[in-house]
């Protein structure tokens, strides 16, 4: 049983109780539905965009642990009002240290909450058949890290056999 | 990091009742027990038990004694069959890897099932960069290992098989005694080891009559302090230490023994053992009650393990789907519940338990899993308040996860 300490901050606990921003959102522009493969925590991320690809607003879902909770409270916060290239830069770093710090163990909680964002604007670029400048053509690592929800599963279950047959 | 923790320990203030169920991580000691110990510390007994002096004389005579008690708990023929370690971890690595470094000679297979504990796990596969093979027995859905491919994979070769008696995250009461049988029809020379720690204290544990040759037994299982547990060794069955030292009174154990640790295990095993049945009735009524109250309350929630007679008095396991055992366990803490998740979250090397994945639940199932151990000290009063917070705990989760989700 091999457990890790997670001595989580006071801010992620705020927003792991008092989450931001949640919830199933109607009129969005772009949603995204992003998982992690190390944990299986899975979040969906809904972004109504304007005509000046402006993010009006945001919010998320998430079946995951406390630190994705708040890590995904935490962007969608961030990213309200804000220009899709400028939310596009927001690092996995800034969140977590935004939160107070995340536990080692937890980074990925980080990353799958800026890759799911980056995941659902790329998405709204190629519903509208368009190609910014800025928006790179590979896959970055944090979009590479969150998994779509097929992929996810795929993984999970050789993971499971895997341990299954260890 | 201390500062966090500082944070999250104020923000449990103003808690009113407090319901620990997490006896399966570690347990808190009864007010009796603790009393039992404190003279040990200080005021007798305190020499080393080899030694020549009063204080050495009543070690030895306080140790004795406890190991008899213990040994009267279990049906051992002699006290000496009770050999003291620190703890169950030691006790079955004692006994899988002292029985590999004796028997290496006779053959080099391992023999254990998919859902052993760590303790048991890591040493067998250890011991494969060292020659060793280790066979895992599967075990169907409610856990119970499948004797028939325990009875096709134990050969001349086998030197040791393993089983624990009784599972620790899921409960399984094991047919452990025609496991035994199985074993020896097969390979008279092979060594049995069962660990016996959620075992001992809750179901009837005879070493006599189960003729296991090696079986581990534990403290704060049953309420005892942590740091002392029990390998014991059938008279005349040989095994290597896996430490070297001063040998005292623990012939497989080096080092000056713990005296007030083992009176206060052998006070453990006392109160376990007074009014036996009253307490298995008493875990098992509150163990119902707490299942049942779950699922009349919670929906989509899927057990973990058999039901009734066949699990543990003490063992509730339950998966509650679309809402993450970690951030429930978080959830309960905050409302005074303390329970375990074997969701991936809370491992360090996150991946969910071994042993919800190998009665064949779906990473869902084992990433909502919360496990839960009754105690005779436990109240109706204490269920009642945890099936109070836990739908409200559970709703909230998943108002979160609202339609995300692996399923």
């Amino acid at each position: 049983m091999s457990r890790a300490p997670l001595p989580y901050s006071q801010k992620i606990l705020d927003l792991f109780r008092n989450p931001k921003n949640l919830g199933k959102m109607e009129d969005a522009t772009v949603s995204a539905v992003a998982g992690n493969p190390a944990c299986g925590d899975m979040i969906t991320f809904y972004l109504k965009i304007n005509d000046q690809d402006v993010i009006e607003k945001a919010s998320f879902e998430s079946y995951g642990c406390a630190a994705n909770i708040a890590t995904s409270s935490i962007v969608t916060e961030k990213v309200k009002g804000m220009k899709l290239e400028d939310a596009w830069k927001i690092t996995w770093k800034s969140i977590a240290e935004e939160i107070g710090g995340l536990p080692a163990v937890k980074f990925h909680c980080g990353i799958l909450a800026v890759g799911a964002l980056r995941r659902a604007i790329r998405t709204y670029y190629k519903n509208k058949q368009a190609t910014p400048e800025w928006l790179p053509k590979d896959q970055t690592f944090e979009e590479k890290q969150a998994l779509e929800e097929e992929e996810l599963a795929k993984i999970l279950s050789k993971k499971m056999k895997m341990a299954e047959e260890k | 990091m201390i500062e966090n923790v500082k944070e999250l320990l104020k923000a449990h203030e103003g808690i009113i009742r407090e319901v620990y169920l997490d006896i399966e991580n570690s347990s808190m000691v009864p007010k009796e027990i603790v009393e039992a110990m404190l003279p040990y510390f200080n005021q007798r007994a305190y020499g080393n038990p080899t030694l020549t002096h009063k204080p050495g004389w009543e070690a030895f005579e306080t140790i004795m004694e406890s190991a008899q008690k213990i040994a009267n708990f279990i049906g051992c023929k002699t006290l000496e069959e009770v050999n003291f370690t620190p703890g169950e971890t030691e006790a079955n690595n004692l006994a899988i890897l002292g029985t590999a470094l004796q028997m290496k000679e006779k053959g080099k297979k391992i023999v254990i099932s998919e859902i052993e504990p760590l303790s048991v796990m890591h040493v067998a596969e250890m011991l494969t960069k060292h020659g060793f093979s280790v066979t895992k027995v599967p075990v169907n859905s409610e856990g119970f290992i499948n004797l028939e491919k325990l009875k096709e994979t134990v050969d001349s070769e086998t030197v040791i098989a393993s089983f624990s008696m009784v599972n620790h995250e899921i409960g399984t009461i094991q047919p452990i005694k025609e496991a035994v049988e199985i074993v020896k029809d097969k390979n008279q020379e092979a060594i049995f080891h069962t660990d016996a720690s959620d075992a001992y204290g809750k179901i009837k544990l005879d070493v006599q009559k189960l003729d296991a040759d090696l079986v581990t037994i534990s403290s704060y299982k049953i309420l005892g302090p942590r740091g002392v547990g029990a390998l014991y060794v059938k008279e005349d069955t040989k095994i290597e230490r896996i430490i070297e030292g001063q040998i005292g009174t623990q012939k497989l154990w080096p080092g000056i023994e713990n005296t007030p640790l083992i009176v206060g295990f052998a006070k453990a095993s006392e109160l376990a053992f007074q009014n036996f049945e009253d307490n298995v009735n008493h875990m098992r009524r509150l163990r119902d009650m707490l299942i049942n109250g779950i699922f009349e309350k919670i929906s989509d929630v899927r057990l973990n393990g058999p039901k009734n007679e066949k699990r543990a008095p003490d063992n509730v396991n339950i998966s509650f789907l679309r809402c993450e055992g970690e951030a429930l366990t978080i959830e309960l803490s905050l409302s005074g519940v303390y329970v375990s998740s074997g969701s991936a979250c809370t491992r360090r090397l996150l991946q969910p338990s071994h042993v919800l994945i190998a009665i064949g639940r779906i990473f869902e199932e084992a990433h909502g899993s919360i496990l839960m151990k009754v105690t005779r000290y436990h109240k109706d009063e204490d269920i009642n308040h945890v099936l109070e917070v836990m739908p409200k705990a559970v709703e909230r989760l998943r108002g979160i996860t609202g339609s995300t989700g692996v399923g």
